[in-house]
């Protein structure tokens, strides 16, 4: 269903709720909202799943290492650049790698990244920095110091406006400290996006924006493949990853989705195994 | 029709167009090496207060102790004619560079275009006024005319053409600048005003004073004609201030920066320009190493023309880079550039506005640090994590956007900045284990895995690398996450570079 006939059907169903006592007694939350813009992820069959990522909204992707949650941004991101829009990518541990996202087809030149890393941190993840700190150099090395300077910066992208997609990479955050992070930031983030044509991703371990996220979808990693894996007599350096086998399902959402699957599959090709 | 902007007290205004909180005060403008410096120029406040010309500061201090006295800079002089020149070059391009409190402008015409020449007039005063300067506005049917209008009345005159020497008639004959020997003869026949001087018989005044003598007679006529001799300008737009005090603080800096801005602003309003460029100068006050320079270059993505915007930029570079002593002078310049012309459209892909992205840039390197905001550009090498951070630009579109993207998504990585040093079992020369001692680092069972690949280049040069790289799958607590090892054949060591995501 398109955005504008969602916004025909659900609007007069909402003023019959006013005026049916019966259906006015459902809950609110019951209450399916009208469709906002949506756009494409990339991934067909996340598209299918969720009819694309919402405008004016926070989507929040969730899952373990190697989930496909940077692929899934990765492609979000070629998809706005193909359309020329501006995207910015707040990466709270620094590990955004230019060269996958050149190969997955994102013009590096339209996207703003800010590396909220610290120089002189020695690790690069902030589960290890924090339980480096844990240790010794507590003093020294805040971990909720990235964290900081990633919301700053993201609010500071988000009031500035004119982004396509701004991601917040909280991927490397470890639950204990993005827990931290106050509900009232991320409904600030929602408050600053609402009425905008921006989409606001953010990349989690687990879902921390509660009722501010209009959609959250959770990633998990079913199988990978490896090429010639079954012939066990085969050296390791003529099998090569192939692909990765990905399991998407909304957690929640509050846009009306119905006549939708409720998860999805999908195979995640490594560059170098596509041919053509 | 000729117009004169004419600037009383020169010297002093240009003290005060930057520094208006004076005006109240009592003001001199002194000349000279200290002690000898004397008073040049002072505002009507001063004179009020009994300050005279030609005065050391001595003297003037001791009739006027409140009185300000600065010595004269020839900077802000010129950063003041400057504005001068700007304000008549917003009216016509033929504009007379005639002295340094004065110009002439050429106002023929432009009755098509801005009115009557009282609406001119009024236009006029309201650009200079918007300057900070306090300036005397006259026309007349010549250029002369008008400058002796401007020079002798308060305000705006505007003299009819064939009405000049009717409205000069109550001048003093001193404003017609003549010779000490020719003064002296005028005081003797009691020719005291310019209508003394129109009135007397020309062969009479050829046969006694000569040539010179006609000359003054046509200018206390208003009846000299000559031609205008326009000036271009040069283009630069710089304004200085000399401190009284040196200053130690960015609030007080800000404070002195914002007027400075808004003047340059003004100015290139004025001539239908911008600037994508800034130069700041400070010069310090250093005790053991005598005054020091501090410069800051401000690039603009875009030609942008607002002060408030400059302000706001300088202040975040030099909350980031502050000046090492105190501050003793500013001078600040723009470059200019031909504004920009934006065509909206509807069907344009949104983009973030130039000022708003730029103060946001400069914001965002306040909090993570200069030369982690930008866009990143892949290096041609071999080298493991190849890129360049680079400034972000919003990129006008090229061409037509594309409705889809065929690229299907693939497996990303995520890098390990810098790399982790691990432990790897190896079993059949395979890694069969990733060992750490720190808790919760990657560690486990290698369930499978491929390699190794070698890598090395730039053998010639101190930045050497020869990797063994391996794909592994390492079984975690709750999970399986696949990551990419290499092991540095150079000592021996492990490293985890990055993970699949």
């Amino acid at each position: 269903m398109s955005s504008a006939a969602a916004r025909v059907i659900n609007f007069p169903r909402a003023q019959a709720i006013l005026a049916n006592p019966e259906l006015g007694v459902r809950r609110a939350s019951t209450i399916e909202r009208p469709l906002p813009d949506m756009v494409p992820s990339g991934v067909p069959a996340i598209d299918a799943l969720t009819g694309g990522l919402p405008r004016g909204a926070l989507t929040e992707i969730v899952g373990p290492t190697s989930s496909g949650r940077t692929s899934l941004l990765l492609s979000v991101l070629a998809q706005a650049t193909a359309r020329q829009e501006a995207c910015a990518l707040v990466d709270a541990a620094d590990a955004f790698a230019p060269e996958s996202a050149v190969v997955a087809g994102v013009d590096l030149k339209r996207v703003l990244w800010v590396r909220c890393c610290l120089p002189n941190s020695p690790f690069p993840s902030l589960e290890r920095a924090g339980m480096e700190n844990c240790g010794k150099k507590k003093a020294k090395l805040d971990p909720g110091a990235h964290v900081e300077q990633a919301l700053k910066t993201a609010d500071l992208l988000l009031q500035s406006g004119g982004f396509g997609v701004v991601a917040l990479d909280l991927s490397d955050v470890p639950p204990v400290i993005a827990r931290r992070v106050p509900l009232t930031s991320w409904f600030r983030f929602r408050r600053a996006v609402e009425n905008t044509p921006t989409v606001l991703l953010a990349l989690e371990q687990q879902a921390y924006a509660k009722a501010a996220a209009s959609l959250v979808l959770g990633l998990a990693r079913r199988d990978c493949r490896w090429q010639a894996v079954s012939q066990q007599s085969a050296p390791t350096h003529t099998r090569v990853l192939e692909e990765m086998e990905i399991n998407a399902e909304v957690l929640r959402s509050q846009f009306a989705l119905k006549k939708r699957p409720a998860s999805a599959h999908y195979a995640l090709p490594s560059a170098w195994s596509i041919r053509g | 029709m000729f117009a004169c902007l004419f600037v009383p007290d020169f010297p002093v205004e240009a003290l005060l167009c930057l520094e208006p909180e004076l005006r109240t005060k009592s003001v001199a403008v002194l000349e000279g090496k200290p002690p000898l410096s004397r008073i040049i120029a002072m505002n009507d406040a001063a004179r009020k207060a009994a300050l005279e010309m030609s005065m050391t500061r001595m003297q003037a201090q001791l009739r006027a102790p409140e009185a300000v006295l600065r010595m004269r800079s020839p900077e802000q002089e010129a950063s003041a004619h400057a504005s001068l020149l700007d304000c008549g070059h917003a009216f016509s391009p033929r504009v007379e560079d005639t002295a340094l409190d004065h110009i002439v402008i050429d106002v023929s015409g432009l009755d098509r275009l801005r009115g009557n020449l009282s609406q001119v007039a009024d236009q006029i005063f309201q650009r200079v006024s918007s300057f900070g300067l306090h300036a005397n506005l006259a026309f007349a049917s010549n250029a002369d005319a008008a400058v002796h209008a401007a020079r002798g009345f308060n305000g705006i005159t505007i003299i009819p053409a064939g009405r000049e020497a009717e409205y000069l008639a109550q001048l003093p004959v001193d404003n017609l600048f003549p010779s000490p020997e020719m003064l002296e003869t005028f005081d003797r026949w009691g020719v005291r005003t310019f209508k003394n001087l129109a009135v007397l018989p020309e062969i009479s005044l050829s046969q006694r004073l000569g040539q010179e003598g006609l000359q003054l007679q046509r200018l206390a006529r208003g009846a000299f004609a000559r031609t205008l001799v326009p000036a271009e300008a040069p283009l630069t737009f710089q304004e200085t201030m000399e401190l009284e005090y040196p200053i130690d603080l960015l609030e007080p800096l800000a404070f002195i920066l914002s007027r400075l801005l808004e003047h340059i602003c003004l100015r290139l309003q004025a001539r239908a320009l911008a600037t994508n460029a800034l130069h700041l100068c400070l010069q310090l006050e250093d005790a053991e190493q005598g005054t020091g320079i501090f410069e800051r270059d401000l690039q603009l993505p875009v030609p942008m023309l607002n002060a408030k915007l400059f302000l706001q930029l300088l202040h975040l570079d030099l909350k980031v880079h502050p000046p090492s002593a105190p501050i003793v002078k500013v001078r600040l310049s723009a470059d200019p550039v031909r504004p920009r012309f934006a065509q909206g459209g509807l069907f344009i892909p949104i983009s973030p506005e130039a000022e708003r992205l730029e103060l946001t840039l400069a914001r965002s390197q306040g909090i993570v640090g200069e030369e982690r905001v930008g866009t990143a550009t892949v290096l041609d090498t071999h080298r493991p994590d190849p890129f360049r951070m680079e400034r972000f630009e919003v990129t006008a579109p090229t061409q037509k956007v594309s409705a889809g993207f065929a690229r299907a998504a693939q497996v990303a990585q995520r890098i390990f900045r810098p790399p982790i040093s691990v432990g790897v079992q190896m079993s059949n020369n395979c890694p069969a284990r990733l060992l750490c001692s720190v808790p919760n680092q990657p560690q486990g069972d290698v369930l499978a895995c491929s390699g190794p690949w070698r890598t090395s280049g730039e053998w010639w040069s101190d930045q050497a690398w020869q990797h063994e790289e391996w794909d592994v799958a390492v079984r975690e607590k709750e999970n399986i996450a696949l990551y990419r090892i290499y092991r540095d054949l150079a000592d021996g060591r492990w490293f985890l570079a990055a993970s699949y995501d």
